[in-house]
């Protein structure tokens, strides 16, 4: 897209003024981590979040402080994102060695950059995006968005939104699209019909919230929830990506791949069994989030990953084509669908997810997730007029 | 400025008191008063809906979400953090984090500083530097941070400096300095062709050389117009280090909070604030630190309005 031609221009511009500052910076910055090196060799690898350290991402923080990264001879930096840093960006540049990012997210950008990357492992099983609408409105269906003013956060999260409306033969035009803040507070006050909210976040975010009539916190008879992986729209969301390039040409960044994959298995299945320790691995991270939220967060999320019925991140291949159907269909209300025909055969692989699953089959760990039982989160009182 | 070393008695409607004194104070105080009741009376009788005209907002709803008691929003910075037993108070994690961007805003306005005033010597002594460079530099400040921001990251991500590795921090104070270097280049080679004609033609007839012209004449004549600029500077450097923050993804500072607390603000309305007043407290300690600069080259600024 045109985007990308004054991002070159940038670059150059940027260049050439940058240069004396940047040194500048950097004889500042002289205290960087004097070495360490010496001990085992670890091999460094860098992991790019989609957004701020959250329950979202519990299992790769549980990998990270149960030491099963280490225990591969994997050094890990896991980086955060939350502000303009796009995941598979910062994969397609070579900054990083592994990101998370949603399929059709990455779909878009591959067709629109034609940078190669290669979806090695779908940690969501199923979709956790909803619309939530107030139960005494008359939405109770994507077919009744219409003349409606429907939330979304923009920025690619909003295919899932118009993947429906087509399923529904309704036009992007037909609805009034309201870009949404970090909270709930749009939809609270009013200003949008439909908001969409994320099972683990934004949903409970709404729970929390204090209803200024009954001076009482909402409850879920407050709300009609559209769940989005009930609809013809539903997309794969959180999956790790690896660069197609080395995945092929560099031995080494392959084996990487499956030994980073087998502490991410690890870490999710610790995740699913003792959840409140995954929890407090997240607030330790930094999310800033009180622990009944954190813990609603861990919870929802085993809910989209577990049971996973080939293995954890075992892509399935129906879900896949869903996926790319719904991305091809998709319109947004500017005429604009995410892609416009299939990505190649590069784009997903099961290859290093199922080694590394094979390599754990010895062990007592449970890599369906089949005798696994989400825990029953609440918010009080207490939690939430503070 | 009168003959007159210092007025005596400054009267509240004196504009001549020294900076400190207890009527500036005072005004300070009175004007947080009025701010209070200007946010509190509004929030009292204008309407929970706000006021809409067409299709465009003129003023804020007035409910808790979007405008909290300002009494809520100080008690909740003395709240912990999180409901977390050992949660630090909501005021300690702001004003570490305050710190964190500061440290990196200084870095990036003394990068800046130095970029600025060594490009306005350039100016300065060659006429054609000061034709080639200035519009560049003018341009150069309308590329949107947002669109910078994730390239310098991933530049410096990709940058090799032997022993030293780019960290996170050094793209924020990079991009600081890339909005602080603009008012101090173009304060400074204001600045320093600031002397009149004849007193430089003056100079040229002493046949004094070109560095001692600078350091004894432009240099001086340049301190009110370079204070000025470094201020300019200095909320440029903490703007750019807070918006960068965010932009980059870089925690520890003031633009993660805003953001991490701005998500929350639907269960905790007051929290989101918190941060605010940490970035308008950062603005205040910056500008200040400046003008504590000014107070020691005061001999300098004879010809500056007071």
């Amino acid at each position: 897209m045109n985007q990308k031609i004054t991002h070159h221009a940038r670059r150059r511009l940027m260049a050439a003024g940058a240069i004396g500052s940047m040194t500048l910076l950097a004889a500042c910055g002289g205290d960087s981590e004097g070495g360490g090196g010496g001990e085992d060799e670890l091999t460094p690898v860098s992991l790019q979040l989609q957004w701020l350290p959250q329950g979202q991402f519990a299992g790769y923080f549980a990998a990270q402080e149960l030491g099963y990264f280490e225990d591969e001879g994997l050094e890990v930096e896991i980086l955060e994102s939350g502000g303009d840093i796009v995941p598979q960006d910062a994969l397609g540049n070579g900054e990083v060695d592994y990101a998370i990012a949603w399929v059709p997210k990455v779909l878009e950008t591959m067709e629109a950059t034609g940078v190669e990357l290669t979806n090695i492992a779908q940690t969501f099983q199923r979709s956790g995006t909803l619309q939530v609408s107030w139960a005494d409105s008359d939405i109770e269906s994507v077919a009744d968005f219409e003349g409606k003013r429907i939330g979304s956060w923009g920025f690619g999260n909003e295919w899932e939104i118009f993947a429906a409306m087509a399923e529904e033969d309704l036009d992007a035009s037909t609805v009034e699209i309201i870009t949404q803040d970090f909270n709930m507070n749009a939809f609270l006050e009013g200003d949008i019909d439909a908001a969409q909210a994320m099972t683990y976040n934004e949903y409970a975010q709404l729970l929390q919230s204090t209803d200024p009539d009954t001076g009482e916190l909402y409850t879920e008879d407050d709300f009609t929830v559209i769940e989005y992986e009930e609809t013809g729209g539903a997309m794969l969301q959180d999956a790790i990506w690896a660069d197609t390039e080395r995945l092929e040409s560099d031995e080494e960044y392959a084996e990487t791949t499956v030994a980073f994959l087998r502490a991410v298995i690890r870490g999710w299945i610790a995740a699913a069994e003792t959840p409140e320790e995954a929890a407090e691995f997240t607030m330790n991270a930094g999310s800033g989030w009180d622990q009944p939220h954190e813990l609603w967060m861990v919870n929802e999320t085993n809910k989209l990953i577990w049971p996973a019925e080939e293995g954890f991140g075992v892509i399935n291949e129906q879900a896949w084509d869903d996926t790319v159907a719904g991305a091809m269909a998709a319109v947004n209300e500017q005429g604009a669908s995410p892609i416009s025909e299939e990505p190649s055969d590069s784009a997903w692989s099961n290859e290093y997810i199922e080694q590394a699953l094979a390599d754990l089959e010895g062990e007592d760990l449970d890599l369906t997730g089949e005798n696994w039982e989400p825990t029953e989160v609440t918010f009080d009182e207490a939690a939430a007029t503070e | 400025m009168t003959a007159a070393p210092s007025t005596p008695n400054t009267g509240l409607f004196s504009r001549t008191g020294p900076p400190g004194s207890r009527a500036t104070w005072l005004w300070g105080v009175i004007g947080i008063l009025l701010l209070l009741l200007l946010w509190e009376g509004y929030k009292a009788i204008g309407p929970e809906a706000g006021v809409v005209l067409g299709d465009t907002r003129l003023l804020p709803r007035t409910s808790d979400l979007a405008m909290p008691h300002t009494w809520d929003m100080v008690t909740r910075l003395f709240e912990g953090e999180t409901q977390a037993r050992n949660a630090s108070p909501l005021w300690v994690t702001v004003v570490s984090a305050s710190a964190f961007t500061l440290g990196i805003a200084a870095a990036g306005w003394l990068a800046g500083v130095v970029v600025g005033v060594g490009l306005a010597l350039v100016m300065l002594r060659w006429k054609i530097a000061e034709w080639a460079l200035l519009p560049w530099i003018v341009l150069s400040q309308t590329v949107p941070i947002i669109a910078f921001a994730p390239v310098v990251r991933s530049w410096g991500a990709q940058l090799e400096l032997g022993p030293i590795q780019w960290e996170g921090w050094m793209s924020v104070a990079l991009i600081a300095s890339w909005l602080a270097f603009f008012p101090i280049a173009v304060g400074a080679l204001k600045g320093l062709q600031s002397p009149e004609t004849a007193h430089v033609e003056l100079m040229h007839t002493y046949s004094v050389g070109w560095w001692t012209t600078l350091l004894r004449l432009r240099l001086p004549a340049a301190v009110p117009y370079l204070l000025a600029a470094l201020r300019l500077g200095a909320a440029n450097a903490v703007i750019g280090a807070v918006v960068a923050e965010i932009s980059t993804g870089q925690r520890g500072g003031i633009g993660r909070l805003l953001i991490q607390f701005a998500g929350q603000a639907s269960s905790d309305p007051a929290k989101a604030w918190g941060p605010i007043f940490g970035a308008v407290a950062l603005g205040l300690v910056a500008a200040g630190s400046v003008a504590m600069l000014g107070v020691i080259l005061s001999k300098y600024r004879r010809t500056e309005e007071k």
